[in-house]
């Protein structure tokens, strides 16, 4: 089916959820209302004549410094094609810089279980029902959201866990790496760093 | 002194009825395939729970991009997937000149073909030497070294590098193929399936290979699409989806292959796919070839390496530079159209797609890589529970993952 064709099956099909058609190079984006996500990827999903078995890919963007207005601050981007059929197009839902929130999509696909927690970890956007939104690609105690576009390239000094793993690499030291060694000063484990410490024990 | 705290070296203990054991496997283990931890909840050697843990390689490259020139960004690319660094160059590209308008001459478009065939060639030799290592067969894996040897070889003759290429341009290729090359590429391609047939004599009907493969690790087609397997794995399921056919790209459509499918969805199923794929991209690389046409290797409308973001003064008609009558014609238009497109191209490890936003200037607005690792590793947690941890081993290297291109 013709990508224009899907976009106007799913106006026909939800005409309030509908924003904004786009067409470009030959693809089609269909910009729609958060609320009623789950239904319509679900719909796109599951009728017979769109079978949009395959979430290409799941990401958020942020559209803080785009030149084109009426775009929410956020968008979650899904793009769906069908094996069988071979078509394809794009959903946007649009969000709010308030309530950067949508429904996840886990249920109808679950392999968007990593695609959700890696845009709640880049882009800070909250999937309500997702199972284990935490972050994925940053370590969990990461502050900030690194693709938000007030965010700055080179990033906002130190991680925070870098003072706690450099306490517990040292601590490791002055063990001398071994687990079972009851302590720096049983035996002649340890090199000479070893040794170098346990002076200034 | 203080007394040393215990707490960090506690080495996990069964407690009691249950016999559960917590286990970090990873991320300095070497059947891990780079830097991926697993954490494992076992009950003896089951796996009862199994959580994979990314991100020890987050570069931020899709940060990083949207600071950069579209040229620039090419780079970036090569360090996504190191084994197979051709393959997502030549994604780059395609998606690139997709979003921006731009034509590749149809010589450009087989040098590439070839190229990623190459690519997916040496991707393939790794992921067999090292699966069949990890699994333990110990003369495959220098076997396919040596064969890689002389692919990393011919990389080396056709741009001069052997790892990191950023060998295609936005609209071709940097440098034409030398005779030397294609002489050499066609003989590998006369040795290479001789070679294939050298491995499969040594494992395909080994009693412990077919022990530690079949039925490991089996996942049913409409399982694998809904966990956003793509690649060999998913059409080791029985699943019809390969870029190269559904959407072609360069000179895929100009060229006869075949889509090797299998049926059971196990570690044998993923295997054998793969072997067949690279009967198929020997059969690819000699009709490019045999049909290679000559002409020019870069568009005329290709952007240059230093993208400028402004288009040049011009000068209306009749205005000369001295006059003072010149009129800067198209000052502040864009240079590229605006707008979003997500391409993605078949790469050695699956569907490696580029969601790009342009708002017409030489950066890209947003770049989204949808990497295929990314997914597989996600599906980890599916294929590994309820199994052994040796065969977890064999699922990692089975679901072919690159942490470089996981974690971006």
């Amino acid at each position: 089916m013709e990508s224009m064709a899907i976009a106007d099956g799913l106006q026909a099909r939800f005409p309030e959820e509908i924003l904004q058609c786009f067409s470009f190079q030959g693809q089609v984006g269909v910009g729609i209302r958060p609320d009623r996500v789950v239904e319509i990827l679900g719909w796109l999903r599951d009728d017979q004549a769109m079978r949009m078995d395959h979430l290409r890919s799941l990401c958020g963007v942020d559209n803080a410094r785009r030149k084109n207005g009426g775009l929410g601050r956020f968008e979650v981007v899904y793009n769906l094609y069908s094996i069988a059929l071979r078509h394809e197009i794009r959903i946007r839902a649009q969000l709010t810089e308030e309530d950067p929130s949508i429904d996840s999509v886990v249920s109808l696909w679950s392999g968007a279980d990593w695609m959700e927690r890696e845009t709640y970890d880049l882009m800070g956007i909250r999937f309500n029902g997702h199972p284990n939104l935490r972050r994925v690609l940053l370590p969990d105690d990461w502050e900030g959201h690194p693709l938000r576009k007030e965010y700055p390239l080179r990033g906002r000094g130190e991680w925070v866990g870098i003072t706690d793993l450099q306490a517990k690499l040292e601590e490791l030291d002055a063990h001398g790496f071994k687990a079972d060694d009851p302590g720096p000063e049983a035996g002649d484990a340890g090199d000479a760093a070893t040794g170098k410490r346990k002076g200034d024990c | 002194m203080s007394v040393p705290s215990r707490k960090i070296l506690e080495v996990p203990v069964a407690d009691g009825e249950n016999e559960r054991y917590s286990l970090r496997m990873g991320p300095q283990h070497p059947a891990t395939h780079g830097v991926l931890r697993v954490d494992l909840d076992l009950d003896g050697e089951t796996i009862m729970r199994c959580t994979p843990q990314v991100g020890y390689l987050h570069r931020g490259f899709e940060k990083l991009a949207e600071n950069r020139t579209y040229a620039q960004a090419l780079i970036l690319t090569d360090r996504l997937d190191y084994i197979g660094a051709m393959a997502n160059n030549v994604g780059y590209c395609v998606a690139v000149e997709r979003l921006l308008g731009i034509s590749v001459p149809m010589r450009a478009k087989y040098i590439r073909t070839i190229a990623a065939e190459m690519s997916r060639l040496s991707s393939h030799l790794l992921w067999l030497a090292t699966h069949a290592l990890d699994v333990g067969a110990m003369t495959v894996f220098l076997y396919c070294f040596r064969e890689r040897e002389i692919l990393l070889d011919l990389f080396e003759e056709l741009c001069g590098a052997r790892l990191t290429y950023s060998y295609p341009r936005i609209g071709g290729v940097r440098q034409d193929v030398t005779s030397r090359f294609v002489d050499e590429l066609g003989r590998f391609i006369d040795i290479f399936p001789s070679r294939i047939e050298e491995y499969e004599t040594l494992i395909d009907t080994n009693r412990i290979w077919l022990k530690r493969t079949v039925g490991v690790g089996k996942l049913s087609g409409a399982e694998a699409l809904a966990l956003g397997i793509t690649g060999a794995c998913l059409r080791g399921s029985g699943v019809d989806y390969d870029l190269r056919k559904h959407q072609p790209y360069d000179a895929y459509d100009q060229v006869d292959f075949e889509v090797p499918l299998g049926s059971d969805g196990d570690v044998y199923a993923r295997y054998r796919c793969r072997m067949e794929e690279m009967h198929q991209s020997i059969r690819i690389i000699r009709q490019c070839l045999d049909q290679l046409p000559p002409g020019p290797i870069i568009g005329p409308d290709a952007p240059d390496l230093i993208m400028a973001n402004r288009a040049p003064a011009r000068m209306a008609a009749g205005s000369n530079r001295y006059g003072g009558g010149l009129i800067q014609l198209i000052r502040d238009q864009d240079l590229f159209p605006s707008g979003d497109i997500y391409v993605a191209t078949e790469v050695p490890k699956g569907e490696l797609g580029f969601y790009f936003i342009s708002e017409g200037s030489n950066r890209p607005y947003r770049m989204h890589i949808r990497s295929p690792s990314f997914m597989h590793i996600s599906a980890l947690a599916v294929v590994a529970r309820g199994g052994l941890i040796a065969d977890l081993i064999a699922n990692i290297g089975s679901l072919d993952v690159v942490l470089g291109e996981s974690d971006r």
